[in-house]
């Protein structure tokens, strides 16, 4: 296993050698904080909560992270790295595992940069710190399976835009189950038990238990095994 | 010792690889010869476990390549095609990343290791700039330096002095010429007199077939005395049709 861990060095510092590490902690940062002041009318509610913080972070994810993720594997096909990857003595899986893992290190540190608005609302009231640190945790853990779809499709083609838009739409259809107005549209269609059913499927169910401050094992288990599922496809892809 | 056993690669209805088989003994610079398409490169990829054959298989040093495949890998140094490398790192960084996957843990053999190799394949200039940044004839220097790092028993160069000035090729053919003794250097080729000055074994692939297995001397007892005359003449048939 210790073979990952180049892989992963190699390439968490590979964000930071281009600017895509800055401009994507910038966008992030200010998409972040943005939305929860002019969106989410912050100010407004009067409650010292993150809960209009986090309250958009699976739609931001929807869109940023597949711009983390896309170049994972397209980047190395197209410069033909692959070949240089694969001869060396490292496994597909212990490649697979080391790239998404600095991924998901450099997702995590932007999530953790936000924590300035954590003070914030600290310093202006009292807030839960519990439900605060489960949605953290949550918010981390659903980037992870953002990013495990992400490598996956990224794995499928060596064009990056491509990879960028499977992406989104694969994590789109995910996030729409679990969103009321589409499984009330569904539920005109199927019985309610395929739509309990299907909006399980969902990121947004599974964090919204975190932004409450439960920490689920089975929202956990959730997001461990989609992400799991992701990259044992993903290393069959490459194998293939 | 790389022993080849009946290889063959498929891709679709595509036969790239035909049933080839040879040996290689330490010592011995084969020059893998054919035109472009021949199956050159496909074999030397299933040698390197990059791709799988589709039957037969071959062993290095007595570790099979689908069986043991990182074994393998740890006794071969590749250089592939158009030596590709990560274009964001320096060429230090890069080397860093080599000696990190090949394992070598002691900083002091490390930093050894890494300053030899630079200076073996003249980078000294360069060590700090990033490999996008390089010339053609550097980045396959680059790649050369990746490719001989942990001293492997075995090198696989496809195309080494593609692209390369003549001041450039003279200069990576007498680090080819000076590291045979012990080892099994594989190397493909379209320069025929590069063959002349470099081989002491020529295989002739043609439509993914060997076609000749033999010693350069042989070949123009055989065939006559130029080389590139008895190249065009046994490959000419893809040619024509």
């Amino acid at each position: 296993m210790n073979q990952t861990i180049p892989v992963l060095k190699r390439e968490f510092g590979g964000y930071f050698r281009s600017p895509v590490a800055y401009v994507f902690l910038v966008v992030f940062l200010t998409a972040s904080i943005g939305l929860t002041f002019f969106v989410g009318n912050f100010f407004d509610g009067q409650v010292a909560s993150l809960q209009s913080f986090f309250l958009f972070h699976p739609w931001m994810f929807l869109f940023l992270i597949p711009a983390v993720g896309m170049r994972l594997w397209s980047e190395e096909k197209r410069s033909g790295t692959i070949e240089l990857l694969f001869t060396l003595p490292i496994t597909t899986t212990q490649a697979v595992i080391g790239k998404y893992l600095a991924a998901w290190l450099f997702v995590a540190l932007a999530i953790f940069l936000t924590f300035p608005i954590a003070i914030t609302v600290g310093y202006l009231g009292d807030p839960d710190w519990g439900v605060i640190f489960s949605s953290y945790l949550g918010s981390i853990l659903m980037a992870g399976s953002f990013l495990g779809i992400c490598s996956l499709t990224s794995a499928l083609t060596q064009n990056q835009i491509i990879s960028f838009i499977l992406s989104v739409l694969v994590c789109l259809i995910i996030l729409f189950l679990g969103w009321s107005i589409f499984s009330d549209l569904l539920s005109a269609i199927f019985p309610f038990w395929i739509v309990d059913a299907l909006s399980n499927f969902s990121f947004t169910t599974h964090f919204d238990t975190f932004t409450k401050g439960i920490i689920n094992v089975r929202s956990v288990i959730y997001f461990l095994s989609l992400s799991a599922t992701a990259l044992m496809l993903n290393i069959l892809a490459l194998e293939r | 010792m790389v022993s080849v056993q009946n290889i063959t690669k498929e891709f679709g209805a595509n036969r790239a690889v035909d049933n080839i088989s040879f040996e290689v003994t330490p010592g011995t610079i084969l020059g893998f010869l054919g035109p472009n398409g021949a199956g050159k490169s496909t074999t030397m990829k299933m040698l390197t476990g990059f791709l799988t054959p589709t039957s037969g298989t071959a062993s290095v040093n007595g570790y099979d390549i689908l069986k043991e495949p990182i074994e393998v890998k740890n006794r071969i140094g590749y250089l592939p095609e158009s030596s590709p490398a990560y274009q964001e790192m320096t060429v230090l960084e890069f080397l860093n990343f080599i000696a990190d996957c090949r394992g070598f843990t002691d900083l002091e053999k490390r930093t050894a290791r890494i300053k030899e190799v630079i200076s073996l394949c003249h980078l000294e200039n360069v060590g700090n700039q990033t490999v996008e940044t390089l010339s053609k004839g550097y980045k396959q220097r680059v790649g050369f330096a990746q490719a001989i790092f942990h001293d492997p028993p075995i090198l696989i160069l496809d195309e080494p002095t593609d692209g390369l000035d003549p001041n450039q090729k003279h200069e990576v053919r007498k680090i080819i010429s000076g590291m045979a003794e012990d080892k099994v250097i594989i190397l493909s080729t379209h320069i025929l007199e590069e063959v002349d000055a470099l081989c002491n074994r020529i295989i002739i692939i043609n439509d993914g077939r060997l076609i000749i297995d033999q010693t350069p001397d042989e070949i123009r007892n055989e065939h006559g005395n130029k080389l590139d005359e008895v190249f065009r003449k046994l490959t000419s048939s893809t040619h024509n049709s």
